[in-house]
């Protein structure tokens, strides 16, 4: 199977460790076998391991180590944020930060609500069974 | 290393200020910081000399006549009248003990904890239930309730230790909590029966009655509380139902 992610410049990616843990970045340069240098719109430059990446789909268009104006121009043509919110992954991600944020009550709000859909499909799947015995 | 001119003028400043104040000006208030800053603990910017005369020694001397101003001394206390010889002299030197002044100060309330907050209970026969916090007594227990018909719990004191505050609050400004406090929950002394051989065959036991006016202070409490939580969806079922975990959730983790 060949690789689709490839590590290029303009390659958006996900931070997987360290101190900058669930940021999204691009990849601006690659310093040497091991390291890159990115860059996002709310940080500053830096260098970090390639380890620490997890690659996405999204690739931007931009020169090698732009200046940050030109980067978050080429992060809005791209619509990088909204491409990754609309993603499975940037989806997933979404959730799982809504869901460790629940206070208690809330809680107890999505346990009620898990509690009264099964309820409404088991009787839909009871009706019909009913209604076609077959 | 100040110029003369300076010194003069600040001089002159310092003693016609209070003469003449130019604009309406704040009543001057008595220091309350040192003139002599600290560069370490126990040692000060300004040598004796200089800290004697930042403090104005030499002006107060001199508005008094050269000598600084002093209290009359006390009056010498009389010597008390003919003190008696002690009967008894200990053999050994006895150390007497150091009076104990400690004074425990109530529990510090959580910030977390206020009026009206659920609160888990994780320990006693309670424990799971989520009930209301109403207010810290005296003796740094927490007033809880369930509310009563609710979830079972009554008014009752609980520990700060033994609870867990959530973010939920309820309002409990319809509450008057005032006749509470440690004296209502104290138990009544049991009255000790003597040890003697028919009381402890006799299988008289006692049952407690609650008294009514408890009942009655537990509806006048519990009322509007419970409207407060019915204005809420889903709360009342929140209070009702128990805290559980379950697998895979980690408390440590866990958003209250």
């Amino acid at each position: 199977m060949p690789f689709k992610r490839y590590v290029e410049i303009g390659r958006v990616a996900l931070v997987n460790y360290g101190k900058e843990y669930g940021r999204l970045v691009v990849i601006v340069d690659v310093i040497d076998q091991n390291r890159a240098l990115v860059d996002a719109p709310d940080m500053i430059r830096g260098q970090i391991n390639f380890k620490r990446l997890s690659l996405t789909d999204i690739k931007i268009d931009i020169p090698r180590v732009p200046k940050k104006k030109t980067l978050i121009e080429a992060m809005e043509t791209a619509d990088v944020k909204n491409k990754w919110e609309k993603s499975s992954w940037g989806r997933k991600l979404i959730v799982q930060k809504r869901r460790a944020a629940l206070n208690d009550f809330d809680r107890y709000k999505v346990m009620v609500a898990k509690i009264k859909r099964g309820r409404a499909i088991r009787e839909k799947l009871a009706k019909l069974k009913r209604e076609n015995p077959a | 290393m100040l110029s003369l001119l300076v010194r003069r003028r600040r001089l002159l400043h310092h003693l016609l200020l209070p003469l003449f104040r130019p604009f309406p000006m704040a009543p001057s208030q008595p220091r309350t910081k040192s003139r002599n800053p600290l560069l370490i603990p126990g040692i000060g910017k300004f040598s004796r000399s200089k800290m004697y005369h930042k403090r104005g020694i030499w002006a107060i001397k001199a508005k008094h006549g050269g000598a600084f101003p002093r209290h009359d001394p006390k009056p010498a206390s009389p010597e008390p009248a003919s003190k008696k010889p002690p009967k008894f002299y200990p053999a050994d030197d006895v150390k007497t003990p150091v009076p104990n002044r400690r004074k425990p100060k109530p529990a510090k309330l959580r910030a977390s904890i206020t009026p009206g907050t659920v609160l888990i209970l994780l320990a006693g026969r309670f424990m799971g239930k989520r009930v209301v916090f109403l207010k810290q007594l005296s003796s740094g227990l927490l007033l809880i309730t369930g509310p009563f018909t609710v979830n079972g719990v009554p008014l009752r004191r609980v520990n700060q230790s033994y609870v867990v505050a959530t973010s939920t609050k309820i309002d409990i400004s319809g509450v008057n909590v005032d006749k509470f406090d440690d004296k209502y929950f104290k138990k009544e002394k049991k009255e000790r029966y003597k040890k003697s051989e028919s009381s402890f065959f006799e299988a008289e036991q006692e049952t407690k009655k609650l008294p009514k006016e408890r009942k009655e202070d537990q509806k006048v409490v519990d009322t509007p509380l419970i409207k407060a939580i019915e204005a809420v969806e889903n709360m009342r079922g929140y209070l009702g139902t128990k805290f559980t975990l379950r697998s895979g959730v980690k408390p440590h983790e866990l958003v209250f």
